[in-house]
């Protein structure tokens, strides 16, 4: 492995990395200890009538969403990068926005709109002339496949982000050499694009596997018993917050053996892009083709955002509420960017941060922690947000200590009872999130150019600012713009950790849902698409934008 | 490169600085911790804020209040947690967080089997688990809980998971009535005659009872009221449902639930929380539970919402909430037992 640092800068990067980790580690570690507290009486009851069921629902939801997110989400990254046709630049945006939309709203519309007093099933008694709904047979939103469809077309962005980040920097060279082996296009793409893509798709998939994993809204509300779900009856019904500790480490070793188990599938391969060719000219498509590749592409979107944003807005006209607009939505739009903001700021700098040591250092440790660092989002919102309170009062108890034998006064609660939590919480939640695609932008990097950097007489931080950065614009781009989308829609740790009288727009909205009359939230709702829209479409123009000044062809 | 890492602590900073909460301990405030929903609970705030000028400050969560307010410590600016679950109030005596309440006005107007033995919690309002029923398929307008494992509704109820807070207090009822075995039995018996898989909330059960789904669920009385009064896009469910009023057969009556209140121990403004746990109570508050919350007022005399009168004379069950709050985790089990939510 090569030694870029000289040892002191080693060192740092080494503290650096471990100071990182220690973020999420701390609500991990605040977790264990609950956990360790408690005994192993609740477990009997809850291997012979609990787990099995809820493993069973788990699996099927994850396996299920996988499939969806991950054919959604590559096909139209696919299509995107490698081909035109029509519609295709406006797509190129709009992919990505049902991300805006929180997942367990989504779920809410679905069910209004397919069930039995709904527009679909309305138009069809009228068209078959049935009487009511148990005349005929009509699916029930309200199921396992209902969850698996809903949140597959809300999550596949994560996929599609990703991998359309790595198709558009691979280089034209390897499909060429392919194409002059007599490779088919179909050989070509499952033989040498996609797999090149593996780590991108791999942590996309992972992201979205995580969101699917911690959801609760949606979840319950369908009738699909998660084990997240289990750790929430656990505590609250079963009386057993240790108990529901050991729940959650549990899913963290599943979680962390899994991602484990990929990261050694990939091996020795290599997927840096060779020589940093351009990639190569969309193709045109034209007739039937065109049209079907098309209209799959818009397939996705219509499902994720646009029939559900079409609701929202029927639903805001429909009861007045911009009429009667709560001025007091205002200050909560502003609290959610400020939050949302920061915490974007924040994850970036730190993320990237840890995997650009790792890149410079090669060293094992910070590998770890980086690793470590990524568990935040394998924990559900408000047990992450349980396990920050611990540390975050000690933090506040011993300023108070300070101030107290120094200035003779007490401070109260400066960082555990303020806006500070929230973004120390989003942070460690999310910060997964740049590091996994750190990874696969560094991945893409060949060493050559660290290599020949380093030999014209570069230093290393140098290295990182005028080599990597420039190359990683894309991943940083997609990151920071999957981090303050899921900033703006995190819940259960924003109801738990926010300061008094604090609101954001979920927690407006949550208010109406948790009465199971969410749609007096609709204005709220939109609104958080509106603020998360905006980024979506600035971010990925921006990347594109990015591409044409690096001299590189821009998609056309 | 180095310009983010600054600006994002710059930004955390102040971020801190804007929205500490050192603002809570100042004279005329009272800080709440709240399970019960911002919207509903905040006229009341302001009318009590009218009446008395003391400034409330809230925030509402749907769960872990209790842990937030032990890990705060001794700096909780915590004074009040007011709940919509019973099983909340005695999580919050169990977890050390409650300092006994002592008002001759509270003692006065809430029954004693309404509130804590020792003083620790108070109920304010009231609301119950009661059956809604097809209009057109249901033709009896009375019905006991135990009839609801009767054979004759195989394939005819709906309901949400029996995980769920409410169903789990009612289930902890029967538990407490009648001992686990037998509430074993029970569970068995309505699992058997579900329609289908348990899901969605009390609004859906009206919903499913009007697409014909089913015939009867349990659903709180708040909901069905607020569908037919309020809810201009859900009333054709009210209209084709009615609530009857079950009964316990032991005991006649019918199950309720509370919302109460909880001092905290570490209070920074107790003399305003006194104030605002005693005007809850008030009958300006009790007016607007009952009109505006649509739930049963604690206080005696205060006139209980018309539509929710029009379900008939509720006769409420006189079991000591507190021993409902003991069965909870005995009722979960069963409900795992028997794969209620499968």
């Amino acid at each position: 492995m090569p030694q870029f640092f000289l040892r002191p800068g080693h060192r740092l990067a080494i503290l650096f990395a471990l100071a990182v980790a220690s973020v999420a580690l701390a609500p991990i570690a605040s977790l264990v200890r609950i956990a360790a507290i408690g005994d192993a009486e609740i477990w009997p009851h809850l291997v012979a009538y609990v787990l099995p069921a809820s493993l069973r629902d788990t699996l099927l939801l994850l396996a299920g969403v996988g499939t969806i997110t991950v054919i959604a989400g590559t096909g139209t990254a696919f299509a995107v990068a490698t081909y035109r046709f029509p519609g295709r630049d406006t797509l190129v945006w709009l992919l990505p926005l049902p991300l805006a939309i929180p997942t367990y709203i989504v779920a809410y519309v679905y069910v209004d709109i397919l069930d039995a007093f709904g527009p679909v099933q309305g138009a069809l008694r009228a068209l078959f002339g049935w009487r009511s709904a148990v005349d005929y047979w009509f699916p029930d939103v309200r199921s396992l496949g209902g969850a698996i469809v809903v949140m597959g077309f809300v999550l596949y962005p994560y996929v599609y982000l990703a991998a359309r980040a790595m198709f558009q920097a691979q280089s034209a060279t390897l499909v060429e050499a392919a194409r002059l082996f007599g490779a088919s296009q179909f050989q070509c793409a499952w033989h040498v694009t996609l797999p090149l893509a593996r780590p991108a798709i791999a942590a996309g998939l992972a992201l979205a596997m995580l969101e699917t994993l911690n959801d609760i809204g949606a979840s319950e509300y369908l009738g699909v018993r998660t084990l997240t779900l289990s750790i929430f009856t656990t505590w609250l019904n079963r009386g057993s917050l240790p108990g529901a500790a050991q729940i959650a480490c549990l899913m963290l070793l599943i979680v962390a053996a899994l991602v484990a188990l990929e990261r050694y599938g990939r091996g020795a391969r290599v997927f840096a892009n060779p020589d940093h060719a351009p990639p190569a000219e969309p193709a045109t498509l034209r007739g039937t083709a065109a049209w079907s590749v098309s209209a799959c592409c818009f397939l996705p979107v219509l499902l994720g955002f646009v029939i559900p944003l079409g609701y929202l807005a029927r639903e805001v006209l429909a009861r007045g509420l911009l009429i009667g607009f709560d001025p007091a939505l205002l200050q909560h739009v502003a609290n959610t960017v400020v939050f949302a903001g920061c915490a974007t700021a924040v994850s970036l700098a730190l993320g990237f941060g840890i995997v650009a040591a790792w890149r410079l250092t090669q060293d094992r440790l910070v590998a770890s922690a980086a690793f470590v660092a990524s568990l935040g989002y394998a924990m559900p919102g408000t047990v992450l947000a349980l396990g920050l309170l611990s540390p975050l009062v000690a933090i506040d108890d011993s300023l108070n200590w300070l101030m107290h034998n120094f200035a003779g006064r007490n401070v109260g609660l400066l960082v555990a009872g303020s806006g500070a939590a929230l973004v120390i919480a989003y942070t460690a939640r999310f910060i997964a999130i740049p590091v996994g695609f750190a990874h696969a932008g560094f991945s893409r990097i060949s060493f050559d150019l660290d290599h020949v950097a380093r030999i014209l007489g570069a230093r290393p931080r140098a290295v990182t600012r005028s080599v990597h950065v420039p190359l990683l614009r894309q991943a940083i781009w997609g990151a920071a713009l999957l981090i303050f989308v899921d900033c703006l829609k995190e819940l259960p740790a924003t109801l738990l950790l926010r300061p008094l009288n604090v609101e954001t727009l979920s927690t407006y909205i949550y208010q109406f849902a948790a009465r199971g009359n969410f749609e007096e939230g609709s204005l709220a709702a939109l609104l958080i698409v509106l603020v998360g829209i905006l980024p979506v479409i600035r971010m990925v123009r921006h990347a594109d934008a990015a591409l044409y000044r690096q001299g590189e062809p821009m998609p056309a | 490169m180095t310009a983010i890492p600054v600006c994002a602590v710059a930004c955390a900073v102040a971020v801190a600085a804007l929205t500490t909460s050192g603002a809570a301990f100042a004279q005329g405030e009272v800080n709440v911790y709240s399970y019960r929903e911002q919207k509903l609970i905040q006229p009341m705030f302001d009318a009590f804020t009218k009446e008395t000028g003391v400034k409330v400050n809230v925030i509402s969560a749907s769960s872990g209040l209790e842990q937030r307010i032990v890990t705060e410590g001794a700096n909780s600016p915590a004074d009040v947690l007011l709940t919509v679950d019973v099983a909340r109030l005695q999580d919050a005596v169990n977890a050390g967080i409650t300092q006994p309440i002592k008002s001759d006005a509270l003692d006065k107007t809430v029954p004693a089997e309404y509130r804590d033995p020792t003083g620790a919690w108070y109920g304010i309002s009231m609301r119950a688990r009661v059956v809604y029923a097809s209009k057109e398929r249901v033709k009896q307008d009375s019905i006991s809980y135990e009839e609801l494992a009767d054979p004759k509704w195989k394939g005819k109820i709906c309901i949400r998971s029996g995980q769920h807070m409410y169903n789990n207090a009612l289930f902890a009822a029967y538990v407490a009535h009648y001992g686990e075995a037998e509430a074993e039995k029970w569970l068995g018996g309505v699992k058997a005659n579900l329609a289908q898989k348990p899901s969605g909330g009390d609004r859906e059960v009206a919903r499913d009872i009007a697409a014909g789904k089913c015939d009867i669920g349990l659903g709180n009385t708040y909901y069905w009221a607020l569908m037919n009064d309020k809810e201009a896009d859900k009333k054709a469910w009210a209209e084709a449902t009615k609530v009857i009023l079950p009964t316990f057969k032991k005991s006649g009556g019918t199950h309720v639930n509370l919302s109460g209140v909880v001092l905290v121990k570490s209070a920074p403004n107790k003399a305003n929380a006194m104030k605002l746990i005693e005007w809850l109570v008030s009958e300006n508050a009790q007016h607007m539970y009952a009109d505006i919350n649509y739930e049963y007022p604690m206080r005696k005399g205060i006139k209980i919402n018309p539509t929710i009168a029009s379900y008939g004379e509720i006769s409420p069950d006189r079991l000591p909430v507190a021993k409902i709050a003991e069965q909870k985790k005995a009722a979960a089990t069963l409900v795992d037992k028997v794969g209620f939510d499968n």
